[in-house]
């Protein structure tokens, strides 16, 4: 008992000009949606591949991040020889004590702008722990050298992070001799060197962090135990990607709640404006709509072709709207991460969910813009709307 | 009024009243009315405008309800049929000509004509043998996927025709179907109205302001403001 689909798709196509500022209306709110989606997706992603599932990353108790902690060289060495912690090949234990600090960098190619950029202090076997990680160009930094290797993100952001460039911090000047690709992590925008030089340079006496390899994840809360009843150490543990994961959720809830409102917003106004195209399709058709009726077709059957109708326009929008945020994907940007206020650069990741939430919105907006022109249509008297014709 | 035909009726109109309501004020347009259409009539209805002629004939279809009294269709009381009911009894036992035509312009004729069969449980390829039939009947067999504005008037109203014909509806009503087109064409159209009913049984119910139009059917009823004035019975032919 359903009308045929080429009925609403040929009305579309004869009345293309108001169909396609429609389906503009709707293709900019799914833009927008689908840019915000996955503008938030990919910094969480960002965030969320920083980091092993193996690695535990510990911290003075009731640190929130590596900048408020804060480990003494004893309690890293106690902590390091934790059964729990794996050892290398060399019998040594997979433990890295690394010192944090935020330096403020210019941007490159905009003196007057600048935006902390987070240096870690780490040792040779940094890539050991991070095998993940590895040198794109040059060489890594040499103990005890006034060296450091950047992530791939800070060249071409930050003036003094290309290869050969010196960088002026805690006083002394630090040549980048090589970059180190992260893998879209966050430690692609870090400058990383030897954690020894830098604690005199950064007039730093402790550990900001000490990270450990598990030898098996399922022991964490063991080693929590130990830590918690040793006095000497007030340290805490978690698994290091759940720390990152962690430290962007605040900052992806922001991102995800500024967009939504701005895509409440332009939905209510393409609501409208679907309303206004229904309105006028269901006013237009009046004849139409009475002589299917005369036919024998139940007023819901006319409900349900109108609702179609909508619902059409709405996903050509929809797709509109994912067409039109499509080259953005893989684009890079940065922000302040609200924990380590710290620039983070990362990616807009468009995922298939993403582009389905999208066309799912834009059917939603079809939904709720066709109902009331199509309800109209259901209900209007027949003998009146065939007078009226 | 009684069929003077004596056949069983298909139509049974009974103290039946219809009053318009304009904002505040109320404008009858039928008063009292009583009449009997026999099965296989040819009935045409005459007035001046505002007499109530359209009014009958959306009564007898189910499209509109009256104020007061009964309407019986091929046996159905219409006043005990909710709105979905009376849908299903259009499309059961009503077949509708208008005077514009009113096919849907963005279909095809064929996709036109099979509307109303949309509403029968046949499948594709039965709806699609009874679309050419019908189409072969009113003598559009080779313009099928042509659109109405591809069409000319007196094709257009033979499409609209088929339309009403397709599903096998008892009941023909026929609202000035000759009312838009010239005089060549309008010949056409009651030739096939009268072919209709005379080979097809089908009966008809036809509102004109057209003397040579009313001429084709067996009884001629007159109205004014509502109230039957005259009725003249012609020989089947």
């Amino acid at each position: 008992m359903r009308l045929p689909i080429q009925y609403n798709l040929r009305n579309l196509v004869v009345r293309r000009t108001m169909t396609l500022m429609t389906a503009g209306g709707i293709a900019l709110v799914v833009a927008v949606l689908v840019l915000t989606l996955a503008l938030a997706h990919g910094f969480s992603a960002t965030l969320v591949a920083t980091g092993r599932p193996d690695n535990a990353i510990v911290l003075r108790s009731g640190s929130d991040s590596e900048m408020m902690s804060g480990l003494t060289r004893e309690a890293a060495r106690v902590i390091a020889s934790d059964p729990a912690v794996a050892r290398g090949a060399d019998g040594e234990p997979l433990a890295l004590s690394e010192m944090v600090v935020l330096v403020n960098l210019v941007r490159r190619g905009n003196p007057t702008a600048s935006s902390n950029v987070s240096v870690r202090g780490v040792d040779a076997r940094v890539l050991e722990l991070r095998p993940d990680i590895g040198l794109r160009e040059g060489r890594l930094f040499r103990a005890g050298m006034d060296e450091v290797v950047v992530g791939r993100n800070l060249g071409r952001r930050f003036e003094g992070c290309g290869l050969g460039e010196k960088l002026r911090m805690g006083g002394r000047d630090w040549t980048v001799v090589g970059t180190f690709d992260a893998g879209g992590s966050g430690f692609d925008s870090e400058i990383w060197g030897d954690a020894e030089a830098f604690l005199p340079a950064f007039d730093r006496s402790v550990w900001s962090s000490l990270t450990l390899r598990l030898k098996d994840p399922g022991a964490l809360p063991a080693l929590e135990a130990r830590l918690e009843a040793d006095p000497r150490l007030h340290a805490t543990a978690r698994i290091e990607q759940e720390y990152y994961r962690a430290q962007s959720q605040q900052l992806a809830a922001v991102i995800r709640a500024l967009g939504l409102f701005l895509v409440v917003v332009m939905a209510a106004g393409a609501i409208f404006g679907a309303l206004n195209t229904m309105y006028a399709a269901v006013g237009s058709r009046s004849r139409e709509i009475a002589t299917l009726l005369a036919l024998g077709f139940p007023p819901r059957a006319i409900l349900a072709s109108f609702m179609v109708e909508s619902v059409l326009l709405c996903l050509i929008g929809g797709v509109l709207g994912c067409l039109l945020a499509l080259p953005v994907h893989g684009m890079s940007t940065g922000t302040t991460n609200w924990s380590s206020f710290s620039e983070v650069a990362f990616e807009f990741r468009l995922t298939p969910g993403i582009l389905a939430t999208g066309m799912l919105a834009s059917v939603l907006l079809g939904l709720v813009g066709g109902w009331f022109p199509a309800r109209a249509a259901a209900r209007r008297p027949v003998s009146e709307a065939l007078r009226a014709g | 009024m009684d069929s003077p035909t004596g056949g069983r009726p298909i139509i049974a109109l009974r103290g039946v009243s219809k009053t318009y309501k304009r904002d505040t004020i109320e404008v009858p347009v039928l008063a009292q009315l009583d009449l009997d259409v026999a099965e296989g009539e040819f009935l045409a209805l005459m007035g001046p405008s505002g007499s109530g002629k359209s009014t009958i004939l959306n009564l007898v279809s189910g499209i509109d309800s009256p104020t007061a009294g009964r309407v019986v269709v091929a046996g159905v009381d219409l006043g005990s049929l909710d709105q979905a009911a009376l849908a299903a009894f259009r499309a059961r036992h009503v077949g509708f000509i208008f005077q514009s035509y009113n096919l849907i312009p963005v279909l095809t004729a064929f996709q036109n004509v099979e509307l109303p069969l949309l509403l029968t449980g046949l499948d594709r390829r039965q709806r699609k043998q009874h679309v050419l039939d019908v189409l072969g009947i009113v003598g559009l067999h080779g313009r099928s996927e042509h659109y109405p504005r591809q069409l000319s008037g007196g094709q257009e109203q033979r499409v609209a025709i088929a339309r009403a014909i397709v599903s096998d509806p008892s009941l023909l009503v026929a609202d000035e179907p000759t009312g838009d087109l010239d005089a060549a064409s309008a010949t056409e159209i009651l030739d096939l109205l009268g072919r209709l009913n005379r080979e097809f049984g089908k009966s008809v119910v036809m509102v004109t302001h057209d003397p040579r139009a009313a001429e084709r059917a067996h009884r001629v009823l007159h109205l004014d403001k509502g109230v039957l004035v005259e009725s003249v019975q012609r020989d089947r032919p």
